[in-house]
């Protein structure tokens, strides 16, 4: 057996959100101020366990730790286990209910700035709040850089090498550690947790810590659902080209 | 008091995208009775500035430089905080583009400010502050009520209009007053997709999917485009089955758009799938099978064979175009 290299230990936090699940159909309840849980699946965001494998693969490549964390009260627990089951070597949950990006940024902020993380992780965005905003505050309360939605990272003496999705192109650029990112789809493929895992996690320490004082700086104060089409308008096949006439000279989109 | 508007350039020239913000923030400021200040940074020249002038901007403050030429989050969210603080702004307004939203989250953290993404209304300030953002990836909306003194919105790119107000230009040179650590991070290397319209901003979009049958099929789609001047998408499957890159995948877990026409051709129209498109203005739907989900959500529908419809679409489209010149 060849002694694993342990070139460039990495300890890594990755942020995790509890979300339903992407075949929800939405509703609220309670005069449209909350979103109505009943019969939803809940499950890890897409983005964050893109976030969540891509560490993984960066410390098995090279030594490190992989902590997740996430800001929820009891009911965000399958999550964060499924995080463990994954393979994150132990859990940190914010017992709060995250009530907007500022607040999740500074709770995390306030628990990370203690631990000194090389690398930072989230996701993009969450698919509920759709926000695509925590890794750059997190970034600027903790002091260090932030890149968002990257489609590559590689670590290095040091420092990583990222490529991130612009608009309209990608760039590719290096930034000395520690930095915090929000992973983009084609970081990496997500890992389904094996059964070993799942027997794992349920000893993994998952630790929960009472939030910090914190600003409520936002409120969602009602939900809407967007109002239903009138109805489709259909034009045969054959005389599929009126389609080009009725967009261009009707409704004038062309 | 002001309204400051981040005036995103790239490569000196400025966006579609970023009138609209300095429109946007004219009307804020004109409501406000306070003075649009649109900030600049990078090397677009005093010609370009006057365009902001003319959408909207009482002045412009120009910050140039060479390493500004490249977006670097940490130094550009420095001068825009910098800026409101100079200018005591009490709203600062950014696109909501892949750039604009990685800055303005660290602009809200350096102001101490309330922000909220994905902006789709102006503010309501009846009772407090609420603005209007899309949430669940397009299959809701949610008011936000915003509680500090300043705010940040990241608005909506083609969600609100651009107005001409033709005000005087009033540009100010300003020294960013950066140094070497405010560049933590290094550009290597920028590749922009030359000559295609990027996705986000795109008003018309042309969408295929599993119906295709192949991605040596996809000339068919990218003639639509190109006559339209559209941009091109994808559905998940699609990208999953790397027929596209994931950079065209439109959905719940891709892109979320909002042009004024969205065209889908052979999508079926899952739910994950419309949330991310369902904000568009108009909608049309190609499918063969009569009853994919699609047809519900559409403005339009054609039950058809895309191998078929497409070509006669296309044809249709360039004849209007030639006629149009």
């Amino acid at each position: 057996m060849s002694p694993i290299q342990k070139r460039d230990f990495m300890k890594i936090l990755v942020c995790i959100s509890n979300v339903p699940d992407t075949t929800t159909k939405v509703t609220f309840t309670d005069n449209n101020t909350k979103f109505n849980t009943a019969g939803v699946q809940f499950i890890i965001n897409p983005y964050d366990e893109l976030a969540l494998t891509r560490a993984l693969e960066i410390t098995e490549k090279q030594g490190g730790s992989v902590t997740a964390i996430t800001v929820g009260l009891t009911d965000t627990e399958p999550s964060i286990r499924k995080a463990l089951a994954i393979g994150a070597q132990d859990a940190v949950r914010i017992n709060a209910e995250p009530t907007d990006a500022y607040f999740v940024a500074e709770q995390i902020a306030a628990y990370a700035k203690t631990e000194n993380y090389d690398l930072i992780l989230t996701g993009r965005e969450s698919i509920d709040h759709n926000g695509g905003l925590v890794c750059g505050l997190l970034g600027e309360m903790l002091g260090i850089p932030s890149v968002n939605v990257i489609t590559s990272i590689e670590v290095e003496n040091g420092s990583a090498t990222m490529e991130r999705d612009i608009d309209g192109g990608k760039e590719k650029l290096t930034c000395k550690l520690p930095l915090v990112a929000s992973a983009q789809k084609e970081l990496t493929e997500p890992r389904i947790p094996n059964m070993r895992g799942i027997m794992a996690a349920r000893t993994k320490p998952l630790k929960v810590v009472e939030p910090a004082a914190s600003s409520a700086t936002s409120a969602t104060v009602a939900f809407e659902l967007p109002a239903a089409k009138g109805g489709v308008k259909l034009i045969a096949a054959e005389q599929a080209e009126q389609l080009i006439e009725i967009l261009h000279n009707e409704i004038k989109v062309i | 008091m002001s309204v400051l508007v981040f005036a995103e350039s790239t490569e000196g020239t400025f966006k579609k995208s970023t009138f609209e913000a300095v429109s946007y923030a004219a009307e804020l400021a004109k409501n406000n009775s306070v003075a649009c200040v649109a900030l600049s940074i990078g090397i677009a020249d005093d010609s370009k500035c006057a365009d902001l002038a003319k959408y909207g901007a009482d002045k412009v403050i120009s910050i140039k430089g060479d390493k500004l030429n490249q977006f670097v989050a940490e130094a550009y969210a420095k001068l825009i905080s910098n800026a409101a603080t100079q200018e005591n702004a009490t709203i600062v307004v950014i696109s909501n583009t892949y750039s604009g939203k990685s800055v303005a989250s660290r602009v809200a953290a350096k102001l101490k400010a309330a922000i909220a993404s994905g902006v789709i209304s102006m503010p309501d300030t009846t009772a407090g502050f609420k603005v209007r953002r899309g949430v669940y990836s397009g299959k809701a909306f949610a008011d936000v009520d915003l509680k500090t003194p300043v705010k940040v919105l990241a608005i909506t790119p083609n969600t609100f209009n651009i107005t001409e107000y033709n005000k005087a230009l009033q540009v100010v040179h300003a020294e960013g007053g950066l140094n070497d650590t405010d560049f933590i991070s290094t550009p290597v290397e920028v590749s922009r997709v030359t000559g295609k319209i990027p996705l986000t901003e795109a008003e018309v979009v042309v969408s295929g999917g599993r119906g295709l049958k192949g991605p040596e099929n996809w000339h068919l789609i990218e003639d639509l485009a190109e006559t339209l001047g559209a941009a091109t998408a994808c559905s998940k499957p699609v990208s999953d089955m790397h027929w596209r890159p994931h950079s065209e995948h439109v959905g719940q877990t891709g892109i979320t758009i909002k042009p004024n026409l969205y065209i889908a051709i052979g999508i079926s129209g899952a739910i994950q799938h419309l949330a991310g498109v369902s904000s568009s203005k108009v909608i049309v739907a190609i499918n063969k099978d009569p009853e994919a989900p699609f047809f519900k959500a559409a403005d339009y529908g054609i039950v058809g064979d895309a191998f078929e419809v497409l070509p006669k679409i296309t044809a249709a489209a360039k004849k209007m175009k030639a006629q149009a010149i």
